[in-house]
């Protein structure tokens, strides 16, 4: 997993001249591959620092999750924002954040496994078919790998033109996982609601644009 | 038994607490509060059992586990309390300012005494006693709080509720000024919760007014609240307002929220689960989280007491 991340963090795309663009290409990524990582590196200083709060585990469970969700928000803004604002270099960034997208999945699903169930895979497997919103998170872990397996340069020539059918998955994907958070609340749909709203947005520019409504 | 009941307006000046006693009050116990917390933080080696000493002659209960009890840290920092916020951490940071002091408390319905109290004269006639209670919330967690209050059968029979009462109903104060989390209407406010009259009679059956020997933190729920052991949290109402006997069976608050998720009786079980996770087991907070959680018990380890209430009913149904 950390190959892979890092292999897209020192990934340089098109080569071009000027020093903005010089500065993009050698330290930006490298920052924001760093930044990324942050909300683990919290987590971790809080359980050495036990401030986690009095129920570690689910601290824990709800931020990698949280985060899973708000790098897949962030992947998906990658391109409105491209086309929007003009900055092309954006999408350079895409594939890490993807890629994190799928680290916070698995971390967030090695919570589940190790603290919540501790191996128990009778238990688990019992939990992934009987309770909706295991299942349909699961699914959205199932679905995410291939994403992240193929989202090498070597994948993506070999793919040609499927690739990015293949990558169209993280359209269901984004919703299935807004549902999976809906389906775990019990009354307060407050943050739920803001992060459907934006979801709604980025899939929206998408549909617009697709049927030509904007160009 | 000789039942005292005032009005309001019987209560003299000289009764009430003087505001700046009060407010000393609180501020000592905000000081040696967070005296605590330095030291939870700091790691200063502390006596487990921190006492307060605001309930002088407190008795304590046959009722009470052994289990080891949890820190006024963890009481005080990990809540549901939904009147101050929907998220854990929300009660002890926005219940500060929380003042429940003066509280009235309302008697009605199907009793032959009834009327307006004031607090300080509702809870004046009993014997305080500290319960170390587990308690399992509907969530999968559960702590073990040592509680100071009276029992909830010897309360009743001061109202001498009529054949009619079948049930009472408790209701939490409706205030958004003063419970910020009311603002909006994540639940359907005022809070309500009730018992079965026998279940209410039932010796276990408990009013807190203070926890760790002090006065109630804002955050559990002051000044005065349900203690229900053998059912899940959310059945033990906080900061309680109103007292009504009922003849038929009260809503409550969760049950009308997602009748099909929280049912009427809401005792913990562990063969029922709750739709979305299962109730075998339960997260013992500041258990070692490294180590498989605990099982949970019938009726939350309480079945020899209140088994007995349920003979004959499909748990499944009723839940």
């Amino acid at each position: 997993m950390a190959a892979v991340l890092k292999r897209a963090a020192i990934q340089n795309n098109a080569a071009s001249p000027g020093k903005v663009e010089f500065f993009l290409k050698k330290s930006l990524k490298p920052i924001v591959f760093l930044l990324c990582l942050a909300p683990l590196m919290l987590l971790v200083y809080g359980a050495f620092t036990n401030s986690l709060g009095v129920n570690p585990v689910e601290t824990m469970t709800r931020n990698t999750g949280d985060w899973a969700l708000y790098f897949l928000l962030i992947t998906l803004a990658v391109t409105p924002l491209r086309q929007v604002s003009g900055w092309s270099g954006l999408i350079r960034f895409r594939r890490m954040f993807g890629l994190y997208v799928f680290f916070y999945a698995c971390l967030h699903f090695l919570t589940y496994v190790w603290f919540d169930q501790y191996f128990d895979w009778n238990e688990i497997l019992k939990d992934i078919i009987k309770r909706p919103f295991i299942t349909i998170g699961f699914v959205c872990l199932l679905l995410l790998t291939p994403l992240a397996v193929t989202s090498t340069n070597k994948m993506m020539r070999r793919l040609k033109k499927n690739w990015q059918k293949l990558h169209q998955l993280v359209y269901p994907i984004s919703l299935l996982a807004v549902l999976h958070y809906f389906l775990m609340i019990k009354a307060d749909y407050a943050e739920a609601l803001i992060v459907l709203f934006i979801l709604c947005l980025l899939l929206g520019y998408r549909l617009l644009k697709k049927f030509r409504v904007i160009s | 038994m000789s039942i005292i009941i005032k009005k309001p307006s019987d209560i003299k000046s000289s009764e009430i607490t003087d505001q700046s006693t009060y407010l000393n009050r609180r501020k000592f116990l905000k000081q040696s509060t967070a005296l605590l917390g330095a030291a939870w933080a700091g790691r200063i080696a502390m006596p487990v059992e921190a006492k307060g000493n605001d309930f002088p002659g407190v008795i304590k209960s046959s009722f009470s586990t052994t289990e080891s009890i949890n820190t006024l840290k963890e009481i005080t920092s990990y809540n549901n309390f939904y009147e101050f916020g929907t998220g854990k951490r929300d009660p002890a940071k926005n219940a500060v300012n929380f003042k429940p002091r003066p509280w009235s408390i309302t008697v009605e319905g199907e009793a032959n005494k009834t009327g307006v109290f004031d607090l300080e004269d509702f809870i004046n006639p009993y014997q305080m006693e500290e319960r170390i209670y587990r308690l399992r919330c509907v969530e999968g967690w559960s702590m073990v709080i040592p509680w100071v209050g009276f029992s909830l059968a010897e309360m009743i029979k001061k109202f001498e509720p009529t054949s009619k009462a079948k049930y009472v109903e408790f209701t939490t104060l409706y205030d958004p000024e003063r419970m910020p989390g009311q603002i909006r209407r994540v639940l359907h406010w005022p809070y309500t919760e009730g018992l079965r009259m026998d279940e209410a009679m039932n010796p276990l059956s408990f009013m807190a007014v203070g926890l760790y020997g002090e006065v109630l933190p804002n955050q559990n729920g002051a000044p005065i609240r349900l203690v229900m052991p053998w059912k899940y949290g959310f059945k033990s109402i906080k900061s309680i307002i109103k007292i009504r006997f009922t003849e038929t069976q009260p809503p409550c608050t969760w049950n009308v929220t997602a009748p099909k998720e929280y049912g009427f009786y809401s005792n913990v079980n562990p063969e029922v689960d709750h739709p979305r996770w299962s109730q075998r087991t339960e997260r013992r907070i500041g258990a070692n989280f490294w180590e498989p959680k605990q099982e949970t018990e019938m009726f939350n380890g309480y079945a020899d007491q209140v088994a007995h209430l349920y003979t004959g009913m499909d748990l499944r149904k009723y839940f």
